[in-house]
């Protein structure tokens, strides 16, 4: 009788875990719409996305240098990470030694470990020095040490999720393309790559959420001056846009709540570059 | 023979690979030497084990480090059960398909927030609405939200390990499902939750934007000899403690020596979950 019971609570239990999932991410949602609206609705969604002067001194709350500086670094940091991420996972999983990929994959492991403070600090005291010097730049933090920093984080998802696409590729495809005469180098990159397509293109948008969330590393190497972004002056991204200012802006003002418009605004970024991502695998299971 | 073309480029592709890769391995040199090369200088016993004090001049991380540990503790104490459980009713349970895919959803929706939106989240529910202010416990609470995707995923991949015709087997002989989940699923996939946890470890340690707005940045000692002095502790961990001193002091020697300290930190929870994952190999 006592053992019924306790199967029941249990199983209630279990339910109650997996329920509180689904209701942890319905509240986040929910309290990043509710907080993110009230200044947009005052500020009016045009002059907030594309206002060109963010001042919180004048009230001046538009978005668009931050909006335009994380698409610009994503871009940027997806151009550099994704290719060396991509040829990096190839050689882990088709043309390293067995002894070789172990060491390998054990760095990529630590790099993934690497807190983001740590790249960020190596970034300020190394990179953006080395910048102002080399290309003889008043300051270094700019936009392309912005982009060096997010193609850094970036990497380790990246190299993880097309290194496990690549070796689901089955192995007969190979076979039967070596066996036709090709290279094993032909063989990766015409035969193995495209049958991995939508892992490889998971991969990608994963690599592009991470660069567009990223926050504390690039604080520490951007500037985090709003301009409107070039290539070699200061930025001020989406996320860094939240946290140089989080901590200071008053409770219940405008300021305050212009910060969570933009949380929404790249709340509702990241959602659909991980539509586009779960859309990609879908794809790729449905085709196996 | 093949043609000069061909071998050109296979030879080029062949090249692009290695040096991809030893670009990857040149980039952790070069990050984890800068890091040891002007932090390694810094370390004391004085550093570690003391508290910061502006009557000597002297930078301690004891308070950092403690609050680091605590925050993990508290972390995987909420994470744990509850990410377990999920994927213990997902694979063990779940007689509705769509209420399993709500779930899965929803772990993967939370897999895919960055940490900054999971901060503003922490400091509108944890820090306002429940009251609890810039603490640890917030921090804590933010970051078990966080991390409950991992562990959901980790621990389900090795319940599927299992193999079906155990849980057949068990069923058959008339054992319940929770006794099943107890005494056979749970025990045989202990080394998969496991490495689940060192996961989620790894990354609270180096977690930084979410402590940043949620748990406060005070350096000194907090209370931890009550529950009471627990519940109010709010301080600085080792990450902001860094940030810290790197942005707001531009004391770059003492930022480095945080920066060993939780290097080191790292590779321990990297050695532990190899090790985790060698003995559930054998």
């Amino acid at each position: 009788m006592t053992r019924r019971w306790a199967e029941r609570v249990m199983g209630l239990l279990f339910l109650l875990c997996g329920l509180t999932a689904v209701a942890l991410l319905a509240l986040i949602a929910a309290y990043l719409f509710l907080s993110g609206l009230p200044a947009i609705r005052e500020l009016g969604l045009g002059p907030f996305l594309l206002g060109r002067t963010w001042d919180p001194d004048t009230l001046q709350f538009g978005i668009l240098p931050l909006l335009l500086a994380s698409l610009w670094a994503t871009a940027g940091a997806v151009v550099l990470g994704v290719p060396a991420g991509f040829f990096t996972a190839l050689f882990l999983a088709k043309a390293a030694p067995p002894r070789l990929a172990g060491l390998v994959r054990g760095a990529v492991d630590l790099l993934a470990g690497m807190p983001s403070v740590v790249v960020g600090l190596v970034g300020m005291t190394v990179l953006v020095p080395l910048l102002r010097e080399r290309l003889s730049l008043p300051a270094g933090d700019t936009l392309l040490a912005a982009i060096l920093m997010l193609a850094v984080m970036l990497l380790p998802p990246v190299i993880a999720v097309s290194q496990d696409a690549l070796a689901a590729v089955p192995a007969a495809y190979e076979e039967a393309s070596l066996a036709l005469g090709a290279t094993p180098e032909e063989t990766w990159l015409r035969v193995t790559a495209p049958a991995a397509r939508s892992g490889l293109a998971a991969a990608a948008a994963l690599g592009v959420g991470r660069a567009l969330g990223e926050a504390t590393a690039v604080l520490m190497v951007a500037g985090n001056v709003a301009n409107m972004p070039s290539l070699l002056s200061s930025v001020r991204l989406l996320t860094t846009g939240i946290a140089i200012e989080m901590n200071y802006a008053a409770p219940g003002s405008l300021h305050r709540q212009a910060l969570f418009s933009i949380a929404l605004v790249l709340f509702v970024l990241v959602v659909l570059v991980n539509i586009l991502l779960t859309l990609a695998l879908r794809r790729g299971r449905g085709a196996r | 023979m093949m043609s000069l073309g061909r071998r050109i480029y296979s030879g080029a592709v062949r090249l692009m690979l290695w040096a991809s890769a030893s670009a990857v391995c040149a980039l952790l040199l070069w990050l984890s030497g800068c890091v040891l090369f002007r932090g390694v200088p810094g370390l004391s016993l004085e550093l570690l084990t003391s508290q910061e004090s502006v009557l000597h001049g002297t930078v301690g991380i004891l308070p950092a480090a403690v609050n680091t540990l605590f925050v993990i503790a508290v972390t995987l104490a909420l994470v744990l059960p509850l990410g377990v459980g999920a994927a213990v009713y997902l694979s063990e349970y779940a007689p509705s398909r769509r209420l399993a895919g709500a779930i899965t959803f929803a772990a993967d929706a939370l897999a895919g927030l960055p940490s900054i939106l999971y901060a503003m989240a922490g400091v509108i529910l944890f820090c306002s609405a429940l009251g609890l202010q810039k603490t640890l416990l917030a921090g804590a609470l933010t970051l078990a939200v966080m991390n409950l995707p991992t562990v959901i995923r980790s621990t389900q991949e090795s319940l599927r390990a299992v193999p079906r015709s155990c849980r057949e087997g068990a069923l058959g002989l008339g054992s319940g499902r929770w006794h099943m989940v107890r005494t056979l699923v749970l025990p045989a996939s202990a080394g998969g939750i496991a490495t689940g946890c060192m996961l989620a470890v790894g990354r609270v340690a180096g977690e930084s934007a979410v402590l940043l707005y949620t748990a406060g940045l005070s350096t000194a000692m907090q209370d931890f000899t009550s529950l009471r002095g627990m519940a109010g502790a709010s301080g600085a961990t080792l990450t902001t403690v860094l940030y810290l001193y790197a942005k707001e002091r531009a004391d770059f020697a003492a930022a480095f020596s945080v920066a060993t300290v939780l290097l080191a930190l790292q590779l321990a929870i990297h050695l532990g979950t190899a090790l985790a994952g060698r003995r559930r190999r054998r």
